[in-house]
């Protein structure tokens, strides 16, 4: 099987909801989703993003599949700035 | 315990940084992964996004291996966060979920800890003293 490659464009599912994809063709239905908000004692809500590994390369991560081990989940407001 | 840094920029970006820079501080370059939360929808959910600047900022995390939010601290852009804190809340939420036992202010492994339960009501000053939170 041929190594995959990278794209420029490379979607991850972002904040995941406990909901079915919608059929394919058919548009999404008009009302938002209401996803649960990040609280304390709460589940964290479970997110896909792309990421940069270390010595792995590129990958998509999702949280849900760190389930068994601690987490520091660490948000900064961007590569190259200063603090 | 995994670590896992977000911000809005690319997979690419953040490969670059890692090599370019963050290489000059910690040798190797940082060994976790970095992920990118384009649009902030991740960021959105978790109360850190700021729309005005397009970023998210500094808010921090601890999940258990349940899934659940043990701690969180978001901090504005200029200040930075302190490691050691982090590590001594981790240090207790972990000493807590193996042993039931409450952690007092400032905890330090090794350091009494509380046993919660009709005994220890009004009785807490004869165990803890406040220069033991330092």
């Amino acid at each position: 099987m041929a190594k995959e490659m990278d794209s420029c464009v490379k979607p991850a599912g972002g904040p995941l909801v406990a909901k079915p994809a919608p059929a394919e063709g058919v548009s999404p239905p008009k009302e938002e989703v209401k996803m649960a908000m990040a609280r304390v004692g709460k589940e964290a809500p479970d997110f896909e993003a792309t990421a940069c590994v270390p010595g792995e390369g590129f990958k998509n991560i999702k949280l849900s599949s760190y389930r068994g081990q601690w987490v520091l989940l660490c948000f900064y407001p961007g590569d190259f700035t200063f603090v | 315990m995994e670590v896992l840094a977000m911000s809005t920029d690319s997979r690419f970006s953040h490969k670059i940084w890692n090599e370019v820079e963050l290489s000059k501080m910690v040798e190797g370059g940082i060994p976790f992964p970095m992920l990118s939360d384009q649009g902030g929808r991740i960021g959105t959910v978790y109360g850190v996004y700021e729309e005005a600047a397009g970023v998210n900022i500094r808010g921090r995390f601890i999940i258990d291996p349940d899934g659940v939010i043990q701690a969180m601290e978001v901090l504005t852009p200029s200040v930075g966060r302190h490691v050691g804190e982090t590590i001594r809340q981790l240090k207790a939420f972990q000493h807590v979920r193996a042993t039931g036992e409450a952690t007092p202010s400032g905890w330090q492994p090794g350091k009494p800890t509380l046993k919660p339960g009709p005994d220890l009501v009004g009785r807490v000053w004869e165990v803890w003293k406040p220069e033991m939170a330092d």
